[in-house]
Order: C-alpha cells, then structure tokens, then sequence
C-alpha cells in the first residue's frame, strides 16, 4: 500500500507553501501529528494500520526534516515549482561566490596549521555561518517574487548554500580530527 | 510470531482488562524482566528471591539447558559448554568474533554462513539460540509470577545497536515464543524509569555503561514527546574490559600467556571482577594466579594502580559524550541530568568522571541494574494498552547512517545518522545492459566512506524487471526502518508499475527458514500441534482485523466512505467472520487479504483525518493559551 503523497510536505502540516516558516510553529505541529500517528499507538492494532502508521510517520519526519531546514525547504519550495536546483550538474557560479569559496576553502586548510586550530576553526565557523544567514535572507526575498530572474537567483543560492553546507561538515570533520 | 490472547473479540477493548506485559533487559552480563504491579513497575524475582538472571547459558547433551547462577558456579569448570556475555556476539560476523577472539573461551565452528555458531555439547549454538534460552527463562518467570499468559514484550538494545544486532535481538524473542511490542533503546528506558517524562520539559544525558556495551544518548522532553537528539556509544566497551585490563595485568606480573588453560583464564576473570567490585569500597586489593604447574603467584592492586590502569578505558567514554553533544548542538551545561545505567556506573570513579564533565551530580538513586528493566516494564504496559490515556511518545532516531554500495568501493548514504524513525528513503536505479532483469544492491550502515569500513546488512536482489534497452528502466528502492529501527526493502520498476521482488541475504543474521526450522526446534510438540497452532493464531489475528475495522467504520464510516464503500467492507467482513472458523488457513488468509484491500482507502483517509484533528486541536489550543 502507497501512502497518499499528493499533498506536498506544507499541505501535510496545514501550512501555506512558504519559504518563510517558524520553525517553532512548525514543531508543535509536527509533534501533535506524531502524537497520533506514531506506531506505538498502533500496536495492537491491525496489520494494516501499524503499516499504515509507518509509512504515514516515515513521511511526516521526512517532511519536517526537510522544511525545517532552509535549504532543504529552499530547495523544495523550488521542486514544487518545477524547478530543479540541479546541484550536481550546474556548476557555474557567479565569480564573486567563487572568490568567496575559495577563501573561506584557503582559510580552513591554512586552519590546521594555525597558532591554535580549534579556535581559528571556531572564528570560520561563524564567518561560515554569518555568509549562510545573509544567503538565507536573500533566498527569503527572492522566493517571494514570482519574476523568472528571482527564480533564477534563488536557484543560485540554494546551490551556495548548498556549498556552505559542505564546508560546514568539513569544518566539523577537522574538528573531530583535532580534538 | 503472536502469543494468543485469551480474551473474546470485543472484549479487548473493555476498560478493565489488563493485558500482562513485561520489560526485558537482555544484558550483556546480567538480564532481567519487569513488570507493572498495582501500578508500580518491579523487577521480578525467581523462586529464590534473585532479581538478577546472569546472561550465561550452560549446553549439556540433551539435558534442558541451565541459565543463570547456576552456569556461572560451572563456568570456569566447564568453560566450552558454558556461554557468557553472548549479547557481544549478535549480530556480529565470523571475522567481527575472530576480532574479539582473543578474549571469548569458546570454540567457533565454521559454517556456510556468516552467523557464528558455538560448539557445545548440546550442538553448535547461534548467538541467537542462546539469547532465545536466556528470553525463554525470563518469560516463564514472569508467566509463573504474573500468572498468565504475556501480551508481549518491550527488549531493551543499546541505542548504538546497528540493524543486524537489533534483527538478531529481535529473532531471539520470535524463537522464543515472545511477541515484542517494540525494542527500546536502554537510555530511554532508564529516562523513563526516572520520570523524566513528568517534567515538562528538559535535555538529559544517559550514561551507561553495562558490562559489554557504552551508550550515551542526548534526549530532549518537550510536552511529553521524548525525542533522542543523539546517541553514541561504543558497542564493544563496558565493565568487562575493566575486568580485562586487571586481568591482564595480573597475566603480565604472574608471566601467564595468553593460550593458558581455559579454565585458568576464566577464574582469574572472576577474581578480577572481585578485585574491581572491592575496589569501589576499599583502598587495595589482592589478586592470586594458580599457575598450570601448581606454583602460586599473588599481588597486590592499590586503588592508584586500579586508576591508571582503567582511567583510560573511563575516558574512552567520554569521547562518544562529546561527540553526542556535538552532534545534539548542545554544550554540557545544557544538560538538565545525568542519569546512571549499567552496574559499573557504581564505581566511584566512573561517577567522579562523569560528574566532571557534565559539571552537574548524576542521578543515581535507582538501583543501575534494575533501571533500563523498570523503565520498560513502564513502556510495555502503555503499549500492551493497559494506559489509554497516556501521553508519552519516543520518537528514537537511527544510530548509524545508512547507505549502499556505489562504484569503486565508495559508500552512498541514504539515510543519516540521528534522523528520527519510521523513516523511508527512496533512491532510482537503473539497468546497464540491454534486456538486464535483475539487479543487485549491497546495503550498508556506518559512517565511512568505504565499503570495506562499514557493516554490510544485506545484499538484495532486485528480480523481474521488465526487459528493456539498458538505462530505461527506472526501478525506485525504498527503504524503510521502522520504529525498532529495522531495515526493510522494497522496490517497483516506475515505467511499468511492475514490482521487483526480493531476495534479502541478511550478512550476518538468519533467514526467515532458519528462523522456522528453529522454531520448530524448539517446539516439543508434533507437526500437527504446530500446525493447530497456525491456524489459532490465524484466527486470533482474523478476531482483531475484525474488530479493529467494525470499530473504525462505527465511529468514521459515515464521514469517510460512500455508500457502495462501506457496503464492499461490509461484504469483506461477513466473509471473514465466515471464514474464521474454516479448518483451512489459506481460506482465513485470503479473507483477511480481501478485508484489507477493501479497506485500504479507509485506513489511509482515517489517518489523515486525524492528522486534520491534531492539527485543528493544536490550533485550538493556541487560543486557549
């Protein structure tokens, strides 16, 4: 049996697709479904419901994990509209993200040899993570004009954010190595 | 497979009838079973007033085998026949034992498969088999205390347990008898043992560390929702390897080797632990070796010497608590509570340890090796439905990330480490070659990036798949880990809807065959008593369909379905409660397949009308606030 996916991941939790979501909203709604849902209140149920219940919760954490997250929601606010960010093939940037990338990349490898590593990697942390709210910011704005060009540029920033995210995990990796 | 109820239909659900549920703590060295009693959750004693059941299972011949105390006084006598601390070994491979040979007084035979056997006189023994005979005698402890038949049961796993060490857990209960409600990982028990659940909100650390296994989760509370924020461990770390390094060390000064007489190693194990457990009180210790040519040698270990030597193994622990804060986004002052798990969280200096780094005073008061046994004593009786009311809800997430066999050797995951579960991933493949009708995938789970460093689970194959040119076929494999984080698989070909079969070759578990031939093992009864077993579960299985479908049209079938709708249900039902009572069980199974393809829609509708209503209570509530 296939669980009804036709509605999309806002639908599921009553919310308008929106980029724009609080998170904490989000969560309260997220655990009253839980609340009903989760097999364990299934489980002296029948067959079918306690296989329904999994298919059922299996998609609901699927969709909080993704809108919760602003580039997993960017991204699917994108797909909805048909428009795939395309991550892995388009690799075209705008130069100026290119010059960032590559010294914010120069500044972790140099990170391993600094003074005190950990907390050069603490400073690259929050620069890494003042690039990515100022990322999301503007994905905020540009998913909210329906304009082709904005679509575009929303695209583009998912893909950013997409490497911001990357680095982040490097980042973490290094500090795991370190500590 | 199900234990049968003994109520009627319809009187299941009545207000007062109380389904007997326990918790099991299948533990490494110790095990135990819990259960409610006038509202209060109690380990449960045998006739001899001991709560503790030592996890060690003696084989001799044909004769029933002897678990508990009694295997431990023949232990170092009879070492071969004698199994101890086996929960090391579920789910582990062949090569994972030789790993841990060094240490395991048994003889390994070799056997086509991956699952390791054990040589005893009562024949070679899976770690699953052995398990199952540790299950078996706590289930008819409680049987005999509760008197009557058990509903289930909740088993408890370290949080860090990987799907092969849960299946084989899991399978252990089915071979012996025990229907599980759900396998729940220890902190989580422990948290509820201590009412963390009462408070309104918090993060809280459990610290356990048994005899074989570390395991340190992160749980966050909020409006009665528990949630595992994260979890690390170490599961081939515990009170043991203290054991070990003092024995070691006595080796070393007595110029005893390694390949010294079994029985030799075995008592010295012993004396071992004796020497670690007086040394939580008193300040030295002494520690003798009979040699194999009947010369003595003793010493002496002072607490400071006991300190070095097992510090380090103390501070192994504190690495997967770092790493479970990190991965939790937490700091250590974050944290609202340390709860204490596992018998060698007695030793003041694991205590001291973990005080200093969690900069709070753990909670202890719980006896460490009763907790995780209460706590899901607690659990099994909200599932077995004796709680209606309750509010508690653990969402658990999965320990260890979840990926397949991609070119050159590389990883792909599928699913992450720490995400919540039920969750289901789904990922298209492709065909090759022109024609190509099968496909074959290696599942996987660990955080590496090569194959070679992960834990292979399974190899699927994917077979009927249409024939096509190479690269048009679009088959779509979900995989799906339910709520006791267990692995399932399925797949459909998307351009022709055609579902592919599949053929699931667990790496190191059993086979549902080997799981029956078993069973059937361990039945004394004939075919024919098996046989009428079926058919009495089949229709235990048929009353609760009934019941449950009759009850969901009572109360949705006029908002939810039309007309023609619930007369096809209705159909579906009188033919069933027709067919219940039929000798024959393919009758019963093609009925109830009948039912429930009709009621498909409904069950599905009825789930999202109450995703409607928690919504709608949720906003209701927001006002009220």
């Amino acid at each position: 049996m296939q669980v009804d996916l036709a509605q999309n991941y806002f639908e599921l939790f009553g919310l308008p697709v929106a980029f724009d979501i609080d998170v904490a909203d989000l969560s309260t709604r997220y655990r009253e479904i839980q609340r009903r849902l989760h097999p364990d209140k299934f489980s002296s149920a029948s067959d079918q419901d306690r296989r329904l219940s999994v298919q059922m919760t299996a998609l609901v954490n699927e969709a909080f994990q993704t809108l919760k997250d602003p580039l997993k929601r960017g991204r699917y606010v994108l797909r909805l509209r048909g428009i795939d960010t395309g991550e892995e093939t388009d690799t075209a940037m705008p130069p100026e993200f290119l010059v960032e990338q590559m010294e914010l990349r120069e500044a972790l490898d140099d990170a391993r040899y600094a003074q005190s590593p950990l907390s050069r990697l603490l400073e690259i942390g929050k620069e890494l993570q003042r690039a990515t709210d100022d990322r999301v910011r503007q994905l905020s704005s540009a998913l909210a004009d329906p304009s082709a060009a904005s679509q575009e540029r929303a695209r583009c920033l998912v893909r950013e954010l997409q490497f911001f995210h990357r680095l982040h995990d490097e980042i973490e990796a290094l500090e795991d190595e370190l500590a | 497979m199900a234990l049968l109820q003994i109520s009627e239909p319809g009187q299941s659900t009545a207000p007062h009838e109380h389904r007997l549920a326990v918790g099991i703590d299948l533990g490494t060295t110790n095990s135990l079973v819990a259960a409610v009693r006038s509202g209060v959750a109690v380990a449960l004693p045998d006739a001899r007033g001991e709560v503790i059941l030592p996890s060690v299972v003696r084989y001799a011949g044909n004769a029933q085998p002897v678990v508990g105390q009694a295997a431990v006084a023949a232990a170092h006598e009879d070492p071969l026949n004698t199994v101890a601390s086996v929960k090391r070994l579920m789910g582990r491979g062949v090569a994972d034992v030789k790993r841990l040979g060094a240490n395991l007084p048994y003889e390994f035979t070799a056997t086509e498969s991956q699952m390791p056997r054990i040589r005893t006189a009562a024949g070679d023994q899976s770690p699953v088999d052995v398990s199952a005979q540790i299950l078996r005698v706590l289930a008819q402890r409680a049987e005999q205390t509760l008197g009557g038949e058990l509903a289930g049961a909740v088993i408890t796993v370290p949080a860090y347990f990987d799907d092969a060490q849960r299946q084989a857990t899991k399978d252990a209960a089915r071979v012996a008898g025990l229907k599980v409600l759900r396998l729940l990982n220890e902190p989580t028990a422990a948290a509820i043992a201590y009412g963390l659940d009462k408070q309104p909100e918090g993060v809280f650390a459990i610290y356990d560390l048994g005899g074989g296994t570390f395991d340190i989760s992160i749980l966050r509370l909020h409006r009665g929702v528990f949630e595992v924020m994260a979890t690390a461990g170490d599961s081939a770390l515990g009170g043991d390897d203290i054991d070990h390094v003092i024995a070691e060390w006595a080796m070393q000064a007595a110029g005893v080797t390694d390949d010294a007489d079994h029985r030799l190693l075995r008592r010295l194990l012993r004396d071992a632990r004796a020497v670690k457990e007086t040394l939580t009180q008193a300040d030295r210790a002494e520690l003798c070796i009979e040699r194999d040519d009947g010369s003595r040698w003793c010493d002496e270990l002072t607490r400071e010497d006991f300190h070095a030597l097992t510090d380090p193994l103390i501070d192994k622990t504190l690495l997967p608590c770092r790493r479970a804060l990190k991965d939790a986004g937490i700091r250590a002052d974050d944290v609202q509570g340390v709860v204490l798990v596992g018998g060698s969280t007695r030793a003041p200096r694991v205590r001291e340890k973990v005080a200093a780094f969690f900069g709070r005073e753990p909670l202890g008061d719980i006896d460490p090796d009763q907790v995780v046994a209460i706590g899901a004593a607690l659990q099994a009786d909200i599932l077995a439905g004796n709680k209606p009311d309750q509010e508690l809800l653990l969402l658990d997430v999965i320990p260890l990330s979840l990926g397949i066999e991609v070119m050159g050797g590389l990883v792909e995951k599928i699913v992450e480490r720490n995400a919540t579960i039920p969750i289901a991933k789904a990922q298209e493949f492709t065909t090759f070659k022109d024609g190509q009708t099968a496909i074959s995938i290696h599942v996987l789970q660990g955080e590496r990036d090569l194959v070679t460093d992960c834990r292979s689970l399974a190899r699927f194959e994917l077979r009927g798949i249409p024939p096509m040119v190479a690269g048009a076929a679009r088959i779509r494999v979900t995989f799906q880990v339910d709520a006791d984080g267990l692995l399932s698989v399925s797949a459909r070909e998307q351009s022709t809807g055609v579902e592919s079969t599949i053929d699931v070759k667990p790496s190191y578990g059993l086979t549902d065959a080997e799981i029956e031939r078993m069973l059937r093992d361990s039945m004394a009864s004939a075919e024919d008593d098996m046989k009428s077993r079926a058919l009495r579960e089949l229709q235990v299985d048929a009353d609760r369909s009934l019941e449950a479908v009759r009850a969901a049209v009572a109360a949705d079938g006029e908002s939810l379905l039309s007309n023609e709708e619930r007369a096809r249900i209705e159909h579906c039902l009188n033919e069933l409660a027709a067919a219940r009572d039929a000798i024959d069980t393919d009758t019963i199974k093609r009925a109830m397949a009948a039912l429930e393809k009709a009621t498909e829609t409904f069950a599905t509708r009825r789930m999202d009308a109450s995703i409607r209503d928690a919504l709608r209570g949720h906003r209701l509530e927001e006002f009220s606030e």
